[in-house]
């Protein structure tokens, strides 16, 4: 049984989360710092180089780093504060058993005591159910070494087809769209492309607040002329000067890419010598997109029919553009057809891999790119391999010296791995860097999962809500504490430099799951001495796939202040910009910049269909979900930093006038939404910046505050990513 | 040690986006270590996400000091006006109040007047203020005019400004749209001006209004 063992305010006493500050040391001017390390920020795929002061093994205070050229020192809130995650009153110290009958819940133990229980758990969970009842789950702010070892413990160690890991919930549909349009999953520009743009569409992406560093690359390419295109059901703090806003309905932005593409082909707004030479499949989406006229674009959407045509007159006409989206398209159940329709307005316009003229999803999570390129991802094998791939097994199992036919196939999803421990296929969970329970929307679910487990074992260095289920709490290392490599926003491969040790008993995380590889008498290739020898089996274990990092060293990155994957060999500077005319890649071979045996890219039929839970009689009102600045993800780490807490303490329900008129609430009143699947009563924010018809809350909250006990496990059919965007729901005054 | 000359501070509320990183790398500056100094505040969140920062804006002739009954508060000769020195501060409130831009706060823990003193300690050695440092949309924005007329032709700075019959320059530019006819910012008659589209801002935005 994985219930939590006491109450949740008592453990929430003892684990908290409670609120770091600027204290003691910190709080003095006059402490010199013993050394300044060169690193980056720990939370979003932004990866802002950051400089972190250290004295006496403590992290005090940071000091913005100039010369990295992303960022150039600038941060937003969360990376200015990040520093206070470190040093915490909540950090875990020591292994904590669960225990009901200890006045917090848990009972701390020593380390190899918990390593030996942990390995024999695994090893009676398989000896009886069989090596896949055990299963993991993983995240994307692990450094790509610890990402890369993840996937080899499960399919050489364990040897289960279970693991997945929280890029689910982030890159996914993204990242399936551009494997079908471009047969590559990474941004295809530098960030430097969006300046000189004469177009920047901004598509369900709230920069502002989740990727503020890429605030400033837009405003740059303003002041040089470019007119800003944002689509957002709320006008968000980009959008506010924007030149054209299209507040379109959640859930409908498939429809006006199709719109789109349909008023660019009747201008004929086309790149017809690029779709001819560099593309396939026009055709046949060009007949698809016929139906969505103006007038029915505009029907479904809920855009304004000249607001339409003046969008694909800008983005037709223009000569340079670059197009951004993020998990405002993505996190549908159809994410996947909307990230397609944006493909397509980006082909027919020929505007990709040239000076200025780019297309990128803006990666969530520090590693949001590195971690979903190297075996942690439930159909994948390192180099963004397939695992259900002959060759790809083939070179796979043959660096990792075992024989191709003893890896595992490919797993499920991280939502359906919940489904099957509550099916009581899956008996056991190891999970690190992951907070599903506040995390995944239908948490409710989560938690009844959580409690058929016979054995769950968490990694953190804090008690996150769904490790307060584990039966074994292992402590784990902070951003801070250990080296490796990140992939950043624009496929940027970047050093994360170590700057304190772990406290306590706490061990870095490779480490850690070594230790527990060796407890189950399966050492074989899990004994790492150090993250530069993981990279360098990761190195070639990519070699010669999408994502080759073959060429890349930790000494070139720091010289080159990162190196852009696809870097194929030592003497090769990287790849910032993808899809170059005449580029060479390892599928094409010459055949084309894009990565088929033709070197084509695929245009492919973007299908409109209504979100999984529409609006109705009983369930009036659209829920929209999303994130604010100073709070990141589950809010594991921002829950704990005072400062950040103070910005936006605690989530709020954003609605218009019109809808708060009716249902007769006023500003700060508490409402309670509901849903088919729970219900949840926070204080309303009425402002007239958003769409009458919808509401927003941002999910960084556990319990009570979680606004996923509300949103619905409907998930798109080919990424499997969550319709977190939008969901029915009921409001009334509470 | 002085703020050289060719390093000048330029304010853009129309780049803010309210993410607050200005106050939180304030809070980090060692004069005045933990307690941020800029005012970062929405004009009417209601209808609009528009937030504006307000930095000292240091005045050629700053009223703080010319109100001050104690002579706490000093203009450097490179033009940055200093916090209140803490021995000579009496409290009185004299500057939080006669301020027209709002700047000063009294630490009544601490019985002292703080203000924004360009990050003295920083500017004063050729780095950047924190706030300018950080600020992820370039709305703070610290370096040389040539610099900034390069990477902002829509705009131009202003450093007048008019308070009824009272005109202050400051050191620190306000940017406005390149074609801005006035020579300076009326502040007391902008107060009275109508908000444009007060109250809907989505207005001739929806195919059909949504309810």
């Amino acid at each position: 049984m994985s219930n939590l063992p006491k109450p949740l305010d008592v453990l929430q006493q003892h684990y908290g989360p409670h609120l770091s500050r600027m204290e003691g040391i910190r709080l003095s001017a006059s402490v010199e710092a013993d050394s300044v390390v060169k690193t980056h920020c720990c939370f979003c795929g932004q990866q802002c180089g950051i400089q972190l002061k250290v004295r006496d093994n403590m992290v005090i205070g940071f000091e913005p780093w100039f010369e990295f050229p992303f960022n150039q020192g600038m941060l937003c809130p969360k990376g200015v504060k990040r520093y206070l995650q470190g040093s915490h009153p909540d950090r875990l110290l020591h292994a904590l058993q669960r225990d009901p009958d200890s006045p917090s819940g848990f009972r701390e133990m020593h380390y190899e005591e918990a390593i030996a229980r942990v390995a024999a758990e695994i090893e009676r969970i398989q000896t009886r159910y069989g090596p896949d009842a055990m299963s993991i789950l993983t995240g994307a702010s692990l450094t790509t070494e610890k990402a890369y070892l993840m996937g080899k413990f499960a399919r050489v160690c364990l040897k289960t087809r279970y693991i997945d890991y929280n890029g689910r919930l982030c890159m996914v549909s993204a990242g399936a769209g551009n494997k079908k349009a471009f047969g590559i999953d990474r941004a295809a520009n530098p960030w430097n492309d969006i300046l000189g743009a004469e177009v920047i569409w901004i598509s369900g992406s709230n920069i502002a607040e989740c990727s503020p560093i890429t605030t400033n690359y837009v405003w740059q390419a303003r002041e040089h002329g470019a007119k800003i295109v944002v689509v957002d059901p709320r006008i968000t703090p980009i959008a506010r000067t924007c030149d054209l806003f299209l507040p379109v309905k959640p859930g409908r932005d498939v429809a006006l890419f199709n719109g789109i593409l349909n008023l660019m082909i009747e201008h004929d707004w086309l790149d017809h010598d690029f779709i001819r030479d560099a593309t396939v499949g026009f055709d046949e989406v060009a007949a698809h997109v016929r139906e969505w006229t103006p007038r029915r674009t505009a029907e479904v959407t809920g855009i304004a029919e000249k607001s339409i045509r003046a969008a694909a007159e800008l983005w037709g006409t223009a000569r340079t553009s670059f197009l951004l989206h993020a998990r405002g398209i993505e996190h549908h159940s159809h994410g996947v057809q909307n990230v397609l329709g944006a493909i397509n307005m980006v082909l027919a316009s020929g505007r990709i891999g040239r000076e200025h003229c780019g297309y990128a999803t803006i990666t969530g999570q520090g590693n949001g790119q590195g971690g979903r390129e190297h075996g942690q991802k439930a159909e994948q094998l390192p180099g963004m391999r397939d695992v259900e791939n002959a060759e790809d097994r083939a070179y796979i199992a043959g660096v990792w010296g075992v024989d191709p036919d003893s890896l595992p196939h490919a797993g499920v999803d991280a939502y359906e791995l919940f489904r099957k421990i509550d099916r009581g296929e899956i008996k056991g969970l190891l999970s690190i860097c992951f907070n599903p329970k506040v995390s995944l929307p239908d948490n409710h679910f989560v938690t009844r999962a959580l409690e058929k487990l016979e054995f769950y074992v968490a990694i953190d260095f804090f008690l996150n809500e769904t490790a307060e289920h584990a039966d074994i709490v292992l402590p784990g290392s902070l951003h801070e504490e250990d080296e490796g490599v990140v992939t950043q926003v624009e496929g940027r491969v970047i050093k994360i430099n170590k700057a304190v040790d772990p406290p306590g008993e706490a061990r870095q995380d490779w480490r850690i799951i070594q230790d527990i590889a060796a407890a189950l008498g399966r050492p074989h290739g899990m004994q790492f001495q150090s993250p530069r020898e993981i990279f360098d089996e990761l190195r070639v274990a990519s070699k010669g796939g999408i994502a080759d990092y073959s060429g890349i060293t930790y000494e070139k990155i720091e010289r080159q202040y990162g190196v852009f994957w696809p870097c194929p060999s030592d003497d090769h500077p990287g790849t910032p910009r993808l899809f170059e005319p005449g580029s060479w890649n390892p599928i094409a071979k010459g055949a084309g910049p894009f990565y088929f045996p033709d070197g084509r890219a695929r245009f492919n039929v973007a299908r409109y269909s209504p979100p999984a839970e529409d609006v109705d009689a009983d369930y009036p009102v659209i829920l929209t979900t999303g994130r604010v600045v100073s709070q990141f993800l589950s809010g594991t780490q921002t829950r704990r930093i005072g400062p950040l807490v103070d910005q936006y303490p605690e989530p709020r329900i954003e609605m218009h006038p019109r809808m708060a008129e009716r249902y007769g609430i006023a500003d700060g009143d508490l409402v309670t939404i509901e849903s088919r699947r729970g219900s949840l009563t926070l204080h309303a924010q009425v402002v007239t910046t958003i769409r009458p018809d919808t509401i927003f809350v941002p999910y960084h909250w556990a319990g009570a505050q979680s606004v996923n006990q509300v949103t619905i496990s409907a998930q798109d059919p080919i990424s499997k990513i969550p319709e977190f965007k939008v969901c029915a729901v009921r409001i009334r005054k509470a | 040690m002085t703020v050289p000359a060719e390093f000048e501070f330029f304010v853009d509320p129309n780049r803010c986006i309210g993410c607050q990183s200005c106050v939180q790398a304030c809070s980090e500056c060692d004069t005045h270590r933990g307690h941020p100094m800029i005012h970062l505040q929405y004009v009417d969140r209601p209808i609009s996400v528009q937030t504006v920062p307000v930095i000292c804006m240091h005045c050629d002739s700053p009223t703080c000091a010319e109100v001050c009954p104690a002579d706490a508060i000093k203009r450097t000769e490179d033009g940055v006006v200093q916090s209140a020195r803490k021995p000579r501060c009496i409290a009185c409130n004299n500057c939080v109040l006669a301020c027209p831009f709002g700047v000063p706060k009294m630490n009544t823990e601490f019985q002292l007047m703080m203000k924004c003193d360009m990050c003295y300690d920083r500017t004063s050695v050729g780095m950047k203020p924190m706030c300018a440092s950080v600020c992820p949309s370039g709305a703070l924005w610290y370096g040389t005019r040539e610099e900034l007329e390069r990477l902002r032709p829509r705009s131009r700075p202003i450093n007048t400004f008019q308070f009824g019959g009272q005109t202050i320059t400051t050191k620190v530019n306000m940017m406005v749209p390149v074609d801005t006819p006035a020579a300076n910012i009326d502040v007391t008659a902008a107060m009275n001006e109508e908000a444009i589209n007060p109250t809907n801002v989505l207005e001739n935005v929806f195919d059909d209004e949504p309810t």
